[in-house]
């Protein structure tokens, strides 16, 4: 039987085949990645592409109103870009910051907590006063000092930077739940005798914990990740409203939506209204997906 | 037909005779007593995935009042489902599916739940394996105690508590109406079963249900507490379904013994009768298997195989694929609990026209 | 000389609180004293069982043995070398080789993520001894095979299994590596009774093939009796009594061992009265004086309560009891 197969089959998969939440949720969150990595093909224009704007299409309402025309669907922007691709381009740019910031926080937190749980004594303390200190910060709060150092230390920095800086802000603050999660199970694993029996063996600590340990603790931080998604698409959101975040020439759905703020109330309600509902349904489904995760995978943990 | 000699003769005999199948439908002969606790054809399923699985498989039995019934099996027997069954405490989703629970001649297995509350404590009482969890550690042992009995008896506060003290003296807990205040933690492992056993008693139940009452416990306090439970339940007429894997502690304890195997009753008798001259293969090598303090043995006897898991348990009898001596008709039909001497054993070497 | 010598094995654990609460409550540092002064040979080939109940120390003293701790007094020579300064060196590895642990619990002695060919494997391809896959493999359905499994259970994972059968895998996890000398802790206190005669069969067959030497803890009187060729009884970290298996069941000696023998609940016995025990194991970060029995013995004296009792060997047997010494009993 192949691993897929045996997923498939196995109460994880059941849990999986019969919940109706699960199943769609998870088809909507495959939509807007597909869309978000194929917009370049599937949206109907480029709207950065400045050769193909024009300003007599500028602020369009979505084409089911009386003003509205079939070629921008959900309307245009004060700059006559379709706000349907800007959505897939806006959701490429999200997506993109939200999964690497949480691979980032991952592999940082799950590495710390590994070690604080496992070698205990003064490593474990001072890893763990370093989380309190960490905890303390509000993430904006980092965000935006690490973005504004980052703005006057490198103040020509291309935009890609802008990216850079946006991901780590969100990882600063995010590793510190994952390191917490795994310390603790840590904690429990090593004393089980399996264990024991690797030290018994003669296996050293560093082994013990890269091959038996972190495949049993990997469980809660598999949850945490997946509903962390959703946070760091939304941090990344607020970031970029703020305007610290994602700039204009490749904007993500925050920008969009900070854009469109300032249209709000002369009634060109689309511009912003769009963007916000496409994060929420983002976020939305990737977090009744974590929530599904968890449920699942907690009974067969009791 | 011979009896062991035992202090309690008459109760055991009554008690055997009236469990009989046959005695059922005459009833009217040699039952002097009625039974206390009657289980008869009880069924408890749990729905699964895989399709309704049957952890007990028409299960029947009877305790007489004031007599001690061991319910002795390997994990997965079923035996402490069958103490919850009775309790009325069976975790959902597993449910009775069939048969009766009767005390005192009253159905208990389809009452509601503010009704099983009434009869949980009063008439039944329970205790449990782990003395850490099963008392409140938020609450004074005391006050535990003088909420079990007032929930049950008409008492006072006063009454309550001078009664409470009792308990604990009759429990063997030293300086009572000092430590009467105190909480779990302060009590060792073997006091604090000592202050289960008593709230188990405290509103006087005719029957008692203990799952693994000692198996948390040291080799020295176990000997304590099995002494304790046998002498306060003699005391006060209590019957117990005393729930164990451990054969000495039945030997010591126990009048009849009731040998469970993957959901159904492989045999059931007076408790020296099973161990000393078991009638079903199974009980056999389960007597052979077990270590003797008293004598040495090269290998122990050891039956091959595991017992089956609840969704691939054989037809006809459960224990045939593992039995030395089964037959072609074990493997076509489920043996009922046949006569075999003062033993019952559900087993078709004891059929009446079986070859011997 | 034997295969295994233990003199004066001593292991105190520092469970004081945290330093800051120390300072601020003032209270001093607490050492529990998990083992205190342990002596004992086993011959190649022969088993020494170690019993007692909770908090006798039994445990920690298999734990010392395989290297686990490192003990705050005493020695353990093995083979004639100092076994803990080997665990330090790095001879320890091949030392390692040379002793193995089997543990109580089979739920969680096996790694549940790992399948059974790479638990078994871990301590061959750990040692070097074996590189090649398909020689591992073939060891590995050899070892499965000794212990009454199948070869193709190499490939499910443990949660696949019973608990006698994962017992069965950690035995032969702890046999790749051709030990000489096995520590059981508890090995068959989880198993049902039927389970656990298929186990002890299996491990007293392979020390009659394979030459083992065993140190089996258990608390279970007759398992013991069963499998044993010495006992040593243990109580709060000391050793009271250490006699031939068929002289302490015969003719049990200190007044603890007396009371253990005859507390255990019997099978075959005719529902006798006995005189349970009195009292319970006192805490063992606040042992008595002088005889750590003394509270609840009934042959104490005065001597008993101050002076701690020495192993001694009376009439072919190690005892530690002034009452015995004195021949009061």
């Amino acid at each position: 039987m192949s691993r897929l197969q045996r997923i498939w089959n196995s109460d994880v998969g059941y849990s999986f085949r019969t919940s109706p939440v699960a199943m769609g949720a998870t088809l909507v969150a495959l939509l807007c990645v597909f869309f978000a990595v194929f917009a370049g093909w599937v949206a109907p224009h480029n709207p950065f592409d400045l050769a193909t704007l024009d300003l007599a299409d500028a602020r369009l309402p979505p084409a089911w109103t009386a003003e509205g025309s079939a070629k921008f669907v959900l309307g245009t922007d004060d700059q006559g870009r379709d706000i349907l691709s800007a959505l897939m381009y806006g959701a490429r740019i999200s997506l993109a910051v939200g999964f690497a910031s949480v691979i980032l926080s991952v592999i940082i937190g799950v590495a710390f907590g590994l070690l604080a749980g496992f070698l205990g004594g003064w490593v474990d303390a001072a890893l763990m006063r370093l989380c309190d200190v960490m905890l303390s910060f509000p993430a904006i709060l980092v965000a935006l000092l690490i973005a504004g150092v980052g703005r006057a230390v490198f103040p020509n920095a291309p935009d890609n930077l802008a990216l850079g800086v946006l991901i780590v802000s969100i990882t600063l603050t995010g590793w510190v739940q994952y390191a917490r999660t795994v310390r603790g199970s840590t904690m429990v694993e090593r004393s089980k005798e399996y264990v024991q029996a690797a030290r018994v063996t003669g296996v050293t600590s560093l082994r013990i914990m890269r091959r038996h340990v972190l495949p049993n603790v990997m469980g809660p931080v598999l949850v945490l990740a997946t509903i962390q998604v959703a946070t760091a698409i939304i941090t990344e959101a607020t970031l970029s409203f703020l305007g610290v975040g994602a700039p204009p020439t490749s904007p993500s759905l925050g920008t969009l939506i900070r854009i469109g703020n300032d249209y709000l109330f002369s009634g060109e309600w689309w511009i912003t209204i769009f963007p916000g509902l496409m994060l929420i349904i983002i976020a939305l489904s990737v977090n009744l997906l974590g929530d599904w995760l968890r449920d699942a995978l907690n009974p067969r943990l009791r | 037909m011979n009896t062991t000699q035992h202090p309690d003769g008459s109760n055991a005999r009554a008690a055997e005779v009236a469990g009989t199948q046959s005695a059922r439908q005459t009833h009217t002969m040699q039952q002097s007593v009625e039974p206390l606790l009657r289980v008869k054809d009880l069924v408890v399923e749990f729905p699964t995935r895989a399709g309704k699985l049957r952890a007990l498989d028409k299960i029947s039995f009877d305790i007489a009042p004031g007599e001690v019934l061991g319910v002795v099996g390997e994990s997965g027997a079923g035996k402490s489902l069958t103490g919850a069954a009775i309790i009325g405490l069976l975790e959902p989703p597993g449910r009775i599916a069939g048969g009766e629970i009767m005390l005192e001649g009253q159905r208990i297995d389809n009452l509601d739940h503010e009704a099983m509350r009434h009869i949980r404590g009063r008439r039944i009482g329970a205790i449990f394996q782990d003395p850490l969890t099963s008392l409140n550690p938020l609450y004074s042992i005391g006050r535990q105690l003088v909420e079990t009995i007032r929930t049950h008896l008409p008492m006072s506060e006063k009454a309550a508590r001078s009664r409470a003290i009792e308990l604990l003296q009759d429990t063997g807990i030293p300086a009572a109406e000092q430590r009467i205040d105190h909480y779990p933690h302060q009590f060792s492992g073997g006091m604090r079963q000592r202050v289960v056993i008593a709230l188990a008693l405290a509103a006087e139940p005719k029957l008692i249900v203990a799952d693994e009452p000692t198996t948390a416990l040291d080799v020295s306090i176990q000997a304590q507490i099995i002494a304790l439970l046998k002498k306060v339940c003699k005391d006060r007429g209590a019957a117990v379904m005393l729930i164990t894997h451990d054969m000495g502690v039945i030997a010591e304890t126990c009048d009849r013994v009731a040998v469970m195997y993957a959901g159904r009753i492989a045999e059931i008798g007076p408790v020296h009768e099973v161990i000393n001259h078991p009638a079903h293969p199974y009980s056999a090598g389960l007597m052979a298997a077990i270590p003797d303090i008293t004598i040495d043995r090269e290998n122990l006897h050891q039956i091959d195989g595991a017992m089956p898991r609840l969704h691939a348990i054989p037809t006809g009898c459960a224990f045939n694929p593992r039995c030395e001596r089964s037959m072609e008709r074990c493997v076509r039909e489920r043996p009922e609990l046949l006569a075999a001497g003062p033993t019952r054993a559900a087993c078709w070497l004891h059929a009446a026209d079986a070859a011997t | 000389m034997a295969l295994v010598q233990a003199d004066d094995l001593a292991m105190s654990f520092d469970v004081s609180a945290p330093w800051l609460n120390r300072v601020i409550e003032r209270t001093p540092r607490l050492l529990l004293h998990a083992v205190d002064g342990v002596s004992f040979e086993i011959e190649k080939g022969k088993t020494l069982a170690l019993v007692g109940e909770s908090g006798c120390g039994k445990s920690t003293v298999a734990r010392l043995l395989v290297g686990l701790y490192q003990p705050t007094r005493g020695t353990f020579h093995f083979d004639g070398a100092d076994a803990h300064a080997t665990y330090q060196s790095p001879a320890g590895l091949p030392l390692r080789r040379r002793i193995q642990m089997i543990f109580q619990d089979p739920y969680a002695s096996l790694n549940p993520r790992w399948v059974v060919e790479d638990i078994i494997g871990e301590p061959l391809t750990e040692h070097g001894l074996i590189t090649d896959k398909a020689a591992l493999r073939t060891r590995v359905e050899g070892l499965l095979e000794s212990v009454g499994l199948a070869a193709q259970d190499r490939i499910k994972y443990p949660h696949q299994f019973s608990g006698g059968q994962r017992q069965r895998i950690s035995i032969a996890r702890a046999l790749a590596t051709q030990p000489e000398f096995l520590v059981c802790d508890e090995p068959t206190s989880a198993l049902d009774v039927s389970v656990q005669a298929q186990v002890l069969n299996i491990m007293k067959d392979l020390q009659r093939r394979l030459g083992l030497t065993y140190l089996f803890i258990s608390h279970n009187l007759a398992v013991v009796r069963h499998v044993s060729d010495q006992v040593g009884v243990m109580y709060l970290g000391r050793l009271v009594e250490l006699a031939d298996k068929q002289e302490l069941f015969a003719n049990p000696r200190h007044p603890y061992t007396r009371m253990l023998l005859d507390a255990i609940p019997k099978m075959h016995d005719t529902g006798r009265a006995r005189t349970p025990v009195q009292g319970e194991v006192p805490n063992p970060l606040s042992p008595p004086t002088g005889c750590a029995f003394h509270p609840r013995c009934p042959h104490a004296n005065a001597r008993c309560h101050e002076e701690r009792p020495k192993m001694q060997m009376i009439a072919g047997v190690r005892i530690a009891c002034h009452a015995v010494e004195e021949n009061r009993i």
